[in-house]
């Protein structure tokens, strides 16, 4: 790397209007360099203004800088140049995340996978993002495709409100909240407290054994509930748009990581 | 109970799998209309599907989410299917493991907006 960006200096250097400003830049980034590739990102784009990586690289210089406005500047002029540019629709789907302007960030997120379509990743983003507008659960650094951002990938499971409680309805582990985003974790404990005892009496009962798991569709939520041990219980929710066998899945790896938990903690 | 009840509960008895199908008064749980292929205790499956979507209807209120609109309970050997239909009527089936769940949940939203 450290070769990568002598070679390029020297070339930029020997001919200020060589294109290597692009990949200097670039390199300067991810070294964390951030003020020497603004430097020369900003030099390169003020000679090559009709040239969108140049404003592309520029913005996501200035996303890791954390000038949100700058970014969103240079982005918008990458759009004006190429509307097609698939890294501005997913730098502004970014900036718009972190705004919290959810509806935007799903639209520049929309348009990025019609440009990419097998990028799974963006259709993991539009879907945790509509399952934010709908629970209004989870935190705003869940996983976002920009490279840019210096936060690790959090799994499926982590992104999904989860919920852990005993028996007595007492909180255990992780959180849910209301539509309003008001936290109901203590309520949503309470209420279902118990709730495995009545499920296991029905499937007694009805003769169809013992009760494994509980699957809710409740409008644009779906919920499941399972019992990772014989004293809690574990609430999952996401957004409808996860069909109910991956969610069963979802569940099945929450269940998993609770129990896990739950032995750390005997 | 009339014909036209019966014969949508039998469309879902029809489903591989099904072994009844209810029609059940969400307020107290029980029997208004049913359709089984065993000797089922269908009073027991009207009154506990009644009793856990009072219950878990409590969950939605709690997280301010539309009503439940399809509750499945999964067992180790079946299953219990509920989709809330209009007029404080529910649909039920209680159906084997290896039955087709998109299948089931379908006949049953359709056999709800059928009824409302």
């Amino acid at each position: 790397m450290t070769d990568d960006i002598a070679t390029l200096t020297l070339q930029l250097a020997q001919d200020p209007t060589s294109l290597a400003f692009l990949p200097l830049a670039e390199a300067l980034r991810r070294r964390g360099q951030l003020d020497a590739a603004l430097t020369v990102v900003a030099r390169g784009a003020g000679r090559y203004p009709e040239l969108a990586d140049g404003h592309d690289l520029l913005a996501r210089i200035q996303a890791d800088r954390g000038d949100g406005d700058a970014a969103f500047d240079a982005w918008t002029t990458v759009v004006r140049l190429v509307p097609d540019h698939l890294g501005a629709h997913k730098g502004l789907a970014f900036l718009a995340y972190r705004s919290g302007d959810l509806g935007r960030s799903v639209k520049h997120l929309t348009t990025a996978l019609e440009l990419a379509p097998n990028d799974t990743t963006l259709a993991s983003a539009i879907e945790r993002i509509r399952t934010v507008m709908a629970t209004r659960a989870v935190t705003p650094e869940a996983g976002l495709p920009r490279e840019s951002t210096q936060s690790p990938q959090r799994s499926a499971t982590e992104a999904t409100p989860t919920l852990l409680f005993d028996q007595q309805g007492r909180v255990l582990r992780g959180r849910l909240d209301r539509v309003d985003g008001v936290d109901a974790s203590e309520a949503v404990a309470a209420s279902l407290a118990g709730v495995s005892r009545e499920a296991d009496r029905a499937a007694r009962l009805l003769q169809i054994g013992e009760w494994k798991a509980l699957a809710i569709e409740s409008g644009a939520v779906n919920f499941e509930v399972r019992s990772p041990t014989p004293e809690t219980l574990l609430l999952v929710m996401r957004g409808r748009e996860v069909p109910a066998g991956r969610l069963a899945r979802i569940a099945d790896k929450a269940v998993e990581q609770a129990r896990l938990w739950l032995e750390e903690l005997a | 109970m009339t014909l036209r009840e019966q014969g949508i509960l039998d469309e879902v008895t029809r489903i591989a799998g099904v072994r009844s199908a209810l029609l059940v008064s969400a307020d107290d749980g029980l029997v208004v209309a049913e359709s089984t292929l065993d000797d089922q205790a269908t009073e027991a499956a009207a009154a506990f599907a009644a009793r856990l979507v009072q219950r878990l209807g409590v969950l939605t209120r709690t997280l301010h989410t539309p009503p439940m609109s399809v509750l499945l309970l999964q067992a180790t050997a079946g299953q219990l299917f509920v989709a809330t239909g209009a007029e404080g009527l529910l649909l039920v089936a209680v159906t084997t493991n290896d039955v087709n769940i998109g299948a089931v949940r379908l006949a049953l939203l359709d056999a709800a907006g059928r009824l409302s």
